[in-house]
């Protein structure tokens, strides 16, 4: 069994500038940090190499780092800069007994991030869900579509910061 | 005046009003259309299981609206389901009655502040006769809503619609 800080040496060693650093001191469990459009090879690596193994995702879940500054424009909309998205992914190798998190970081402007659907079957509607609620693109995605939201939402992305619910959904009354 | 209060003053022979009749057919066969929407679906269940046994006052589930007279709208109602609940509720046959079950389908329940994909209250969409309030309900308070909806049948006129 290896631990957060092994695994992110040796991916650094093999993948050197896709992964960007080893996040330890966190209240959660140590992560590491890597580059948006490598992670699918990253994690192809993780499931195929014989010392990792990891052959399950548990979870993969967005995040509105809720980290922009906010500047307001001349007809008073008011924008976020310099906000980002994150994903964390939950990698379990149920041969090994071990488990490691990554996460991506995503710009708020064009949220893109390479799919991993196709190294994990299960990754397919968890990348659905953040982009449903978050906006995130998953490229190569076989089947990206809203999941939980109606296909003809056009609000924007529920779990973003600052997101504004509309009055009326198909002319249903939608605040209290 | 329910039907029964009517006397038997011969034989076999009951003398009663055609309106009386039709409110004692209706509310005595209340079949309920198969819906549930969340954790007021599995009280809902309970009721209809042996132990509450909503059978006895005529409430069978339906597997199809166009058998059923009543809806039991339990649980949350989600702006993506209301429009299937409108269309359901287009389906059932007239006379059909609504009891919204639960805090979700009153009002939103806890949803209803922050709730981004929660329609505020069912009868934003459709007509409510009944309104069971609860966290869920219990099957007790569900019954004494069924109840409340027999009353409001017997009441009914062949005139005028009221439930």
């Amino acid at each position: 069994m290896k631990t957060t800080e092994e695994i992110f040496n040796l991916l650094k060693e093999k993948f050197g500038e896709s992964i960007i650093e080893f996040k330890t001191g966190v209240p959660v469990e140590d992560f590491i940090v890597v580059n948006p459009f490598e992670i699918d090879k990253v994690c192809t690596f993780l499931r195929d190499t014989d010392s990792y193994q990891f052959n399950n995702l548990m979870n993969l879940s967005g995040v509105d780092d809720a980290n922009g500054k906010k500047i307001t424009g001349e007809q008073g909309e008011v924008k976020l800069e310099g906000r980002t998205f994150s994903l964390f992914y939950h990698l379990e190798s149920m041969s090994l007994k071990q488990k490691v998190t990554l996460a991506v970081r995503m710009p708020g402007e064009n949220p893109e991030v390479s799919s991993v659907s196709e190294i994990w079957r299960s990754a397919d509607w968890h990348e659905r869900e953040a982009f449903d609620m978050f906006g995130i693109k998953f490229l190569n995605h076989p089947d990206l579509r809203r999941i939980l939201m109606p296909y003809d939402w056009e609000a924007g992305y529920p779990l973003r910061k600052d997101y504004k619910n509309p009055e009326f959904y198909q002319g249903m009354k939608v605040p209290y | 005046m329910g039907l029964l209060d009517k006397q038997f003053t011969d034989d076999n022979i009951i003398i009663t009003k055609v309106e009386d009749v039709l409110n004692w057919a209706r509310l005595s066969s209340l079949w309920q259309m198969g819906f549930g929407l969340a954790c007021c679906a599995i009280e809902m269940m309970a009721t209809s299981a042996s132990h509450y046994d909503f059978d006895r006052f005529g409430v069978i589930p339906r597997p199809s609206p166009r058998q059923s007279d009543v809806i039991i709208i339990s649980g949350t109602v989600t702006l993506k389901m209301a429009i299937r609940i409108k269309r359901l509720y287009e389906q059932m046959p007239d006379p059909k009655y609504v009891i919204s079950m639960g805090s979700c389908s009153n009002c939103g329940g806890p949803y209803w502040e922050h709730g981004y994909h929660v329609l505020k209250g069912v009868d934003r969409v459709i007509p409510v006769d009944v309104y069971v309030p609860g966290c869920p309900p219990r099957p007790e308070a569900l019954l004494e809503g069924l109840l409340k909806l027999q009353e409001k049948i017997r009441n009914e006129s062949l005139v005028k619609k009221t439930a």
